[in-house]
């Protein structure tokens, strides 16, 4: 756009060149791009480079900084809490699949037709937009002795001296939270789902409907193949998340009976303990992680996305022959779906 | 005749399985949504009870009076939250205007020009996006403390505008599917760049910006964790979010009381959701499609 004056014009004062459309090009650019770039500089790129210099000091917020080389990297795996805080992911990352295959098939049933599928789906995304605060409290709430979790369990004939401590217990503890953490945004990733469903041709529901295939067949043929990339995609991300797990247990347990996940016990680390240089080794060492996952997931899609295309004109071929079969009776179908 | 037996029969059978399936289907919503309403509708009815009527009767029991607000008063007195929603709501006027203004301008330069270094701006943003906040903040305080921002307003908001990437995709997406021909007759018309964002592209942008707004909006309206951590002087710069700290400590088995101040502290996140239902769904999966 407008490059053409400026080349024709040839050499020109400074006020000419800023008239031209080249300049105003050039002015426009920087005036719109300056603000964003200075606040991801500030608030991102510099506290990145920064937090990799910590992490080769012994340091506070504020006073002397020593060099300590490695020795925080070491202190990394030798101290106990640190590596028993590694394994907690696990239990975050069965919680994730689990949400992930719960959502999977309520997206499915509330993208078929549903009575009252709104309030039902409003039902379950609401938890979603509600504070980490009120969530600690009302989930504190929740797990409390002989208060809500107990009584509901007790109308379906537990007995309460059979129940552990839901919070206490460092056999169920993490189970708790994670339930918590599956029950905040499992709604969300239903609604992605569903979106990624709708997106499908409507017309290919009513050929299987009109061929005969059942809701299960339906779900096989038509549903997976068309989100199986939104579905990969949020099963690596559940990696990467639960190394991340965070809210559940800082606002409910505090990190405490065992419960304190990596970025718990490194948050404890850095504002309450002050030992910069480890939290912001620990840091390192997860984003080290974090980018190795996001590395093999773009490697993943690139290998699967070549046969994806493969499949996906042999399913824009056999969606044309579907439609051309549907054809005569997709007036008649519409008016029943 | 036979045949005709045969194909009720047939249908029969598809029919029977029809309603087992529809009854399953049914029951598994009813289940989940009963899980999802649970923990909430306990709280709606604890905060209701008197002190005496909580402190004798299970959680599970409904209240007396529907009509006891006192809990409710009582809440938002002890954690000051006209303050806390005052600071939120200059929080999140500032904060969405800034990062709309912020947002639409970096999308309209990285989508309508091509310059060096576009597409490494893109690439920078994609890969803060990677980074997760809570780990950075161990470095953005220090940022934090050295530029004073550290119990200020202003710090907290400029802060808040810095780190968001979402909006930003859905301002590209948006602009995307504008036409570069409204642009191209606008500058034979003699209009300068800044009259095509601000007079031409930002009004069809709209639908985009109300995404925007209502997702950043309740992510900033929730946002807790870098407000307990820069706005420290809580008598101060208390948010709604963080004023339910009050609640720990001495007054942390008053549920009665607690659970009027989460209710409080969420309604403006309801009506929210009551009103923008259909944005709040797009917006999601639009800005999960980037992921």
């Amino acid at each position: 756009m407008g490059t053409n004056t400026a080349a024709v014009a040839g050499k020109k004062t400074f006020g000419q060149w800023l008239k031209s459309r080249k300049g105003q090009q050039t002015v426009i650019i920087i005036a719109f791009i300056i603000i964003p770039l200075l606040l991801l500089f500030t608030f991102t790129y510099l506290p990145f480079a920064e937090m990799v210099k910590f992490s080769f000091y012994k340091m506070k917020y504020v006073g002397a900084r020593k060099f300590v080389g490695l020795d925080n990297y070491r202190a990394l795996f030798a101290r106990k809490d640190i590596v028993s805080s590694l394994k907690l992911c696990l239990y975050y990352m069965v919680g994730a699949l689990i949400q992930i295959a719960l959502a999977l098939y309520l997206a499915t049933i509330l993208s078929m037709k549903v009575k009252a599928s709104g309030l039902f789906k409003g039902l379950i995304f609401f938890p979603y937009l509600i504070n980490g605060i009120a969530i600690g409290f009302i989930f504190k709430f929740f797990y409390t002795r002989g208060f809500v979790f107990d009584t509901v369990l007790q109308w379906c004939g537990f007995q309460l001296d059979s129940l552990p401590y839901w919070l206490k217990d460092q056999s169920i503890n993490n189970w708790s939270l994670v339930g918590s953490s599956v029950w905040r945004y499992c709604g969300q990733q239903m609604v992605l789902f569903i979106g990624a469903i709708m997106s499908v041709d409507d017309t290919l529901y009513e050929a299987a409907d009109l061929d005969g295939a059942n809701k299960f067949q339906q779900f096989k043929y038509i549903i997976l193949p068309s989100i199986k990339t939104i579905v990969t995609l949020n099963i690596i991300l559940s990696i990467t998340g639960s190394l991340s797990a965070f809210e559940a247990p800082f606002v409910i347990t505090d990190g405490a009976n065992g419960t304190g996940t990596f970025f718990v016990v490194m948050n404890t680390i850095a504002h309450t303990n002050q030992k910069v240089g480890l939290a912001s080794a620990m840091a390192v060492f997860l984003l080290c992680i974090i980018f190795i996952c996001t590395i093999l997931q773009k490697l993943f899609f690139k290998f699967a996305f070549r046969n994806m295309h493969a499949d996906d004109e042999s399913r824009s071929a056999k969606k044309k022959r579907v439609k051309a079969a549907a054809a005569q009776p997709a007036a008649a179908v519409k008016g029943g779906r | 005749m036979a045949a005709q037996a045969n194909a009720v029969k047939v249908k029969k059978h598809y029919s029977a399985k029809f309603i087992i399936w529809t009854v399953c289907k049914y029951l598994s919503l009813i289940f989940v949504s009963f899980c999802a309403v649970i923990p909430l509708v306990s709280c709606v009815i604890t905060a209701f009870k008197t002190d005496a009527e909580y402190k004798s009767t299970n959680v599970m029991t409904m209240p007396q009076s529907w009509f006891n607000l006192g809990n409710f008063l009582k809440a938002f007195q002890k954690a000051d939250m006209g303050l806390a929603f005052m600071n939120s709501a200059i929080i999140l006027a500032v904060v969405l205007i800034g990062s709309i203004i912020i947002g639409t301008q970096l999308a309209y330069v990285l989508d309508r020009f091509k310059f060096p270094g576009n597409g490494l701006i893109r690439n920078l943003f994609t890969f803060a996006a990677l980074l997760p906040a809570i780990a950075m903040q161990v470095a953005v305080y220090e940022i934090m403390v050295n530029l004073n921002f550290v119990n200020t307003l202003y710090g907290y908001i400029i802060m808040m505008m810095g780190t968001d990437v979402i909006s930003i995709y859905i301002f590209i997406q948006y602009f995307e599917n504008l036409p570069v021909s409204l642009d191209e007759s606008a500058i034979i018309d003699g209009a300068s760049y800044f009259t095509i964002y601000s007079k031409i592209l930002l009004p069809l942008l709209k639908p985009a910006i109300v995404t925007a707004i209502i997702l950043k909006g309740a992510n900033t309206y929730n946002e807790y964790y870098c407000a307990q951590l820069y706005l420290q002087d809580k008598a101060r710069l208390r948010t709604v979010a963080t004023s339910l700290y009050t609640f720990t400590g001495p007054l942390g088995n008053q549920y009665n009381m607690i659970c009027a101040g989460v209710i409080i502290s969420l309604l403006p996140a309801l009506i929210l959701f009551v009103v923008c239902q259909k944005q709040i769904y797009s917006g999601i999966a639009a800005g999960a499609v980037k992921g």
